[in-house]
């Protein structure tokens, strides 16, 4: 037996780590325990191990179909689902809105369920409305959803991946201080890092313009306002809102930069890019009053310049290359706990 | 629905328990209805001396009062007669013990002429319910010009409102205030300052930063509140708050009354019972994790479901009479509107047949009497329309029997398929409540009955 033989699927499979409970969808890290989000981790591991072979395929996933099916514009994302389908040998088709009977009106809804009736096995569904996968999960009685984005709510591959990065760099993530900058208030990629992080145990720390914090951060953390379960209860304890990024990177194990849109500050939300970069760029100088070797992190796509300092996004203590190399393990983790482990009894 | 009715045999109700606020009684009684009417309420009314036809319905462990007024249902006809028709819309009012419906006048085309209103009740002349109109407060409901009010009077309309939207401009909402000054008749206004919720779709707070559902923070409401009652001040006319919905829009009004401001206002049965929480899937529960029943289009409605301190404070303004009356704003919707992503959705709940079984939650709870409830279902209705629904708000003799039975302590599931509303939008729907409605009589007439509660009633 010659030990490159590529497609040999005992070479993973023998590393794969069983998945605590059996997860029908991939909706967002809130429904995730800290042992399921450990297990995928560790399966990402063994499928990096994939990624670096010379021929990158596994037959895993062979004779699976995967639809991704986005009803906005992404590029990391449907290549990093579509290459990671690919490299476990499923079948999978690419669905843009904008090409398809969307245009002539067709519902969510409608769009599912004619997926499904042609026999698809996972349905990857990016949608500008928040609870969009939720919904094709709830209707759609045969098929496997991963939400790859939906609206400001979450974006739980994001957050897998971003975990995975920290936890190859840092080790453990208990007790770690991650420092998330920018516009939390319609970040999906926040929000899920906020669950991800926290399950691990790290203490989150949410910087930014007040006026793209959600109100609940900014009255005393996720403990005092409205319906909120009671602070013993409450899964989202450890995490806090400082404004002041200076006082918030102190001490910091991790920084994590969102993505700016430009429109935010057309409507007002803060006075200018100046003043942005002034108060909450990420740079060689603020990173400096974090630990000495913590590091940098961007979900991408990144203004260069605005919310990370081009120094620093190109230097040494930059990660966001090899996030979306993680991205691709993290989505065939998935896909292969999704869908595969049945493949291989059936 | 059926013919007018020619002869209505007599109707004798014993021994129920007799709420009736207008007469300030409340006691075991027995109630005789004949020629449409009320003829007696009395301790013992012996069935002997009476027409051999007279039915006997025993109420033992029965409420019996004044049929229930709702002031604010969403009827959609003419022009959205696939969410609901009037006649569909007025048997859901009678199996929930409402008797009178006022329809809103957001249809297509608006209610904001005589010719509309006569259309409406050439429609509901054979319906089981009495439907009375509302009025748009401007021209097409589009909030530029005042509507041709004293005409809507005179067609029949019971109060003005844009509801839907709010009469967002001051200036305009001043004009209609005073305008409507000398007409008797109140304006509703849909308290909401768009800018203030831009995109929201529910409660701003936590559930709605968890979900990443844009949020409809509290102040949008009251903010127009403020301004509303501060304009009631300054002209005189009379202001009404439709489904007042928030803590702080409690303490306005309480304020604005012990000022001497006419001004009243009106609660939801949703406002006094569900919260924000609700959107999470879990039926209320906040500790759940957004799984695939997460995003609830059910829960979406205007004002949205919000946090449990509003609904105390709802609770506690209805019992102390700062809010004058319950309203359903029952919002049928038909199934394509409500199945879609919740920024989709159309905003409503249909809620006349789960009316009474929510708001029995907040007198089981010890929160509100049961006098007091039964207050803010008739005489206060009518009180707030100041004109004519007076007389079917009471029990006094001569006036129009219109009637409910109910058993306050029957448990029974929502089943939203069986509704008789076109509308099966609830989130309530698979929930336990407790009060049912056992027979409506409407005119001396009974419109509504379920046997099997009747049955119980005869059993006891």
């Amino acid at each position: 037996m010659v030990a490159t033989v590529p497609n040999d699927t005992e070479v993973f499979e023998g590393n794969a780590v069983p998945v605590p409970g059996l997860r029908r969808h991939v909706l967002d890290l809130d429904d995730f325990t800290a042992d399921e989000i450990t297990a995928t981790l560790d399966n990402a591991a063994a499928m990096r191990a994939v990624l670096e072979r010379d021929v990158k395929k596994v037959p895993a996933l062979r004779g699976r179909v995967i639809v991704t099916l986005f009803y906005e514009a992404s590029t990391r994302t449907r290549i990093s689902f579509e290459e990671a389908g690919k490299i476990l040998s499923a079948d999978v088709i690419n669905m843009t809105a904008s090409a398809s009977s969307v245009e002539k009106g067709e519902s969510l809804l409608n769009t599912g369920l004619t997926l499904q009736a042609m026999g698809v096995d996972v349905i990857v569904v990016r949608h500008p409305h928040a609870g969009a996968p939720h919904f094709l999960a709830r209707n759609l009685k045969n098929v496997a959803v991963i939400n790859a984005g939906d609206g400001a709510h979450a974006h739980p591959t994001q957050g897998l991946l971003d975990l995975y990065t920290a936890r190859d760099h840092l080790g453990g993530l208990a007790g770690r201080k991650v420092v998330i900058v920018g516009d939390v208030l319609h970040s999906r990629v926040a929000r899920s890092a906020v669950w991800g992080f926290v399950k691990a145990g790290a203490q989150v720390v949410l910087s930014g313009p007040p006026t793209l914090m959600p109100d609940p951060f900014t009255q005393g953390g996720w403990g005092t306002a409205g319906n909120i379960p009671a602070r013993q209860t409450n899964p989202l304890a450890n995490v806090s809102v400082e404004p002041d990024l200076d006082a918030a990177i102190e001490g910091a194990d991790l920084v994590m930069a969102l993505r700016l849109q430009s429109e935010r500050q057309q409507r007002g939300f803060f006075p200018s890019l100046r003043e942005y970069i002034r108060r909450w760029q990420v740079n060689d100088a603020r990173i400096g009053r974090a630990k000495p070797d913590a590091l940098l992190m961007h979900p991408g796509p990144m203004n260069e310049g605005i919310e990370v300092s081009s120094n620093l996004a190109h230097g040494e203590r930059s990660l966001i290359e090899e996030q979306v190399t993680n991205g691709v393990a993290i989505r065939m983790a998935l896909l292969y706990q999704l869908v595969g482990a049945t493949a291989a009894e059936s | 629905m059926m013919a007018t009715p020619t002869y209505e045999p007599p109707i004798l109700i014993t021994g129920g328990r007799v709420i009736d606020p207008a007469n300030v009684r409340d006691g075991t009684l027995d109630v005789l209805i004949a020629d449409g009417e009320i003829k007696a309420v009395d301790r013992s009314i012996s069935a002997d001396s009476l027409d051999g036809n007279v039915r006997v319905v025993a109420a033992h462990g029965m409420v019996v009062s004044p049929g229930f007024i709702d002031i604010h249902a969403h009827l959609r006809e003419p022009g959205y007669e696939y969410k609901e028709t009037i006649a569909t819309g007025a048997e859901a009012a009678v199996r929930g013990g409402f008797t009178t419906i006022c329809a809103m006048p957001n249809t297509d085309p608006a209610i904001d002429n005589a010719a509309v209103v006569d259309y409406i009740s050439n429609r509901a002349a054979n319906v089981p319910a009495r439907v009375r109109v509302v009025g748009c407060v401007t021209k097409g409901r589009k909030g530029r010009e005042l509507a041709d009010m004293e005409e809507l009077i005179s067609a029949g309309v019971v109060a003005f409102s844009d509801d839907g939207d709010p009469v967002h401009d001051a200036g305009l909402m001043r004009l209609a205030l005073t305008y409507s000054r000398d007409l008797g008749v109140p304006i509703s206004n849909h308290c909401e300052d768009h800018e203030l919720c831009p995109g929201g779709v529910m409660a701003e707070g936590w559930v709605s930063s968890r979900l990443g559902l844009a949020g409809i923070p509290a102040v949008a409401e009251e903010a127009m509140v403020a301004r509303d009652i501060s304009l009631a001040e300054l002209t005189g006319g009379r202001l009404h708050v439709a489904h007042l919905s928030s803590a702080g829009s409690v303490g306005m009004v309480r304020q604005a009354k012990e000022r001497g401001i006419p001004v009243t206002a009106e609660v939801c049965p949703h406002h006094l019972m569900l919260t924000d929480a609700w959107a999470l899937g879990g039926k209320g529960d906040p500790n759940v994790a957004a799984g695939p029943f997460a995003y609830d289009t059910y829960t979406k409605v205007y004002p949205p479901l919000r946090t449990d301190a509003d609904v105390a404070a709802c609770v506690a303004g209805l019992a102390d009479g700062t809010i004058d009356c319950v309203a359903t704003d029952h919002a049928p919707h038909e199934r394509v509107s409500k199945e879609c992503t919740y920024h989709e959705a159309a905003f409503g709940i249909s809620v006349l047949e789960t009316a009474l079984g929510t708001l029995m939650s907040t007198v089981h709870g010890g929160h509100v009497s049961m006098p007091t409830m039964i207050e803010r279902l008739t005489t206060g209705p009518a009180r707030v329309l100041g004109n004519g629904l007076w007389r079917y708000a009471s029990l006094s003799p001569g006036t129009p029997a219109d009637i409910v039975l109910f058993d306050p302590d029957a448990a029974w599931t929502v089943d939203a398929s069986k509704f008789a509303s076109m509308g099966r939008n609830t989130p309530l729907d698979g929930v336990e409540l407790r009060g049912r409605v056992a027979a409506t009589i409407v005119g001396g007439r009974v419109v509504f009955e379920e046997p099997d509660l009747l049955n119980k009633g005869d059993a006891a």
